[in-house]
């Protein structure tokens, strides 16, 4: 699939193990450049650990991932992390406030943020800038979510990585995130991979979609593969959680 | 005090047994474990140190002091087994304060250079030494469980180890030394120091036996604060790898 699109991240025959247990098996593919894909699987398929392969906080055991036709080994981890963002599917906080949170990506490198900017980062989240100064601690699931995707892009990631970021979200919020990851999408031309549980998201959001079970890729494509599955097993997922 | 009155002491373990008995406790055999235990480990360090303050050799000294070295790494390393070369780390840090102290009280002429005062320092440095390496390293290694998310954001947003795990580190020294430090707080209020009750009973000036009393305890905030710090520097890197990836069986 994809050979009309540069690939942003590669996958060849990737194997990751933890103690002799095979997490993910030989996966081979590509994620378009400049696209959305979305990544669907039951729960334990291995898709979070896929997204931590791309950004290297694990490697794998066999197999070679390439980002924009380098070999991931040959970056320097904090340049890598700093191209391919990521926003982790627990959505963890740094102790201190919202504003300490956000001005995580650059006061690691040293860097100071523009409150003016936190605010608009704020706003782009759909959070008021009176939680600013709020403590991390006192914000509810959702309203982490939104400040771990503000902090994500904080950095202007290449290659955004989202794992599960509206899973706590009400629909209108939801919805909110959705135009505001298009519209990154195709104001910066950023790749997205973004792991949802949500098959309607999936299909609506996604250029292309992979479908994951039990650490293997079962089926690539358009997302519109989602609407009627060919493959029996992504058949009876998709049926599954229509349900 | 004769052997006589010493025997009679035993008067004290005699009172716990019988209690134990009566309320079926079951520490009697543990009780008792524990006071032959108790003499014999404590006769036999009396005669050695006699044996070594005659000699007043400094080979003597040297091996006693490393033989507590030995036996104090042994004890604390058990709590970072998770941590890789926790042994020489602290093995390496006991020495480290060990050589600190000492050189700084015989540099000074603090303390005289005899074995009495050597060993007796060296005993207390080194057994408080490990109580804080017991302390830091379990409350490091289960603020790294429990924060372990955390440490992966920082990475993932393209942090440092040393970042990653910097408020785990910091607030893992800082929750060792407490106790030191709260214990200096009330000194004297609530109970006399053992030492420093010892010296009184063997007939010391109280002033002067304050005096050491202090010297003690300012030594020991100085161990309390090298300990948990050097150690914690050594370990931390060892939790990752060289592309900055935070390892799991570690
Ligand atoms: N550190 C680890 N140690 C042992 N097993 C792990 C570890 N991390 C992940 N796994 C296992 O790998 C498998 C895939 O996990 P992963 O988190 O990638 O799934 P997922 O598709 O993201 O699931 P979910 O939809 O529930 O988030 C699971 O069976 C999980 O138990
Ligand atoms: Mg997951």
């Amino acid at each position: 699939m994809n050979t009309k699109y540069k690939p942003a991240i590669h996958f060849n025959d990737v194997t990751y193990t933890i103690n002799d247990n095979v997490i993910l098996k030989r996966i081979t593919g590509s994620f378009p450049e400049g696209k959305i894909t979305t990544l669907v699987g039951p729960s334990g398929a291995g898709k979070t650990t896929l997204l931590k392969l791309c950004n290297h906080l694990i490697s794998a055991g066999s197999g070679e991932i390439y980002i924009k036709d380098k070999a991931i080994e040959q970056y320097e981890p904090v340049e890598l992390r700093k191209l391919v963002g990521m926003a982790l599917q627990s959505a963890p906080m740094v102790e201190g406030t919202v504003f300490e949170n956000l001005s995580l990506p650059l006061s690691l490198q040293g860097e100071k943020l523009d409150p003016k900017e936190a605010e608009e980062l704020l706003e782009d989240v759909g959070l008021g800038k009176e939680y600013l100064h709020r403590s991390s601690t006192d914000l509810s699931g959702g309203q982490r979510q939104k400040v771990s995707i503000a902090r994500t892009l904080v950095n202007r990631p290449k290659v955004l990585l989202l794992d599960e970021i509206t899973s706590s979200l009400d629909f209108a919020s939801l919805h909110e995130i959705e135009e505001l990851i298009s519209k990154i999408n195709q104001k910066y031309g950023t790749t997205i991979i973004w792991i949802t549980h949500n098959l309607k998201q999936a299909l609506l959001i996604g250029n292309y979609t992979w479908v994951m079970m039990d650490g293997e890729v079962i089926e690539t494509g358009e997302s519109s593969l989602l609407e009627s599955p060919v493959n029996e097993k992504v058949r009876r997922f998709v049926k599954g959680e229509a349900e | 005090m004769t052997y006589l009155t010493l025997s009679i002491t035993l008067i004290f373990v005699v009172i716990p047994l019988v209690l134990s008995k009566t309320l079926r406790l079951g520490l009697e055999k543990d009780t008792i474990v524990a006071t032959v235990r108790s003499i014999i480990q404590l006769l036999a360090v009396g005669f050695i140190l006699k044996f070594v303050f005659d000699s007043d050799s400094l080979i003597y000294i040297f091996l006693m002091v490393t033989l507590m070295i030995i036996v104090a790494t042994h004890n604390a390393k058990r709590k970072g087994a998770s941590i890789k070369g926790i042994t020489w780390k602290v093995g390496l840090t006991l020495v480290l304060i060990e050589v600190l102290t000492q050189s700084i009280l015989l540099g000074f002429q603090i303390t005289p250079p005899t074995a009495q005062y050597i060993i007796s320092i060296s005993g207390m440095v080194i057994g408080n030494s490990m109580v804080l390496a017991i302390l830091f390293l379990n409350r490091f290694t289960s603020e790294i469980e429990a924060h372990q998310e955390q440490t992966e954001l920082v990475l993932s947003l393209g942090g440092t180890p040393k970042q990653a795990i910097h408020s785990q580190l910091i607030k893992s020294i800082k929750a060792s030394m407490i106790p030191t430090i709260e214990s200096q707080k009330t000194v004297g209020l609530v109970q006399l120091p053992g030492m420093m009750s010892g010296q009184i009973i063997a007939g010391a000036d109280p002033i002067q036996a304050v005096q050491f009393q202090l010297l003690i305890m300012f030594l020991l905030l100085t161990t309390a604060a090298v300990t948990s710090t050097m150690l914690g520097f050594l370990s931390y890197p060892t939790l990752f790898n060289n592309r900055m990836q935070l390892l799991k069986n570690r």
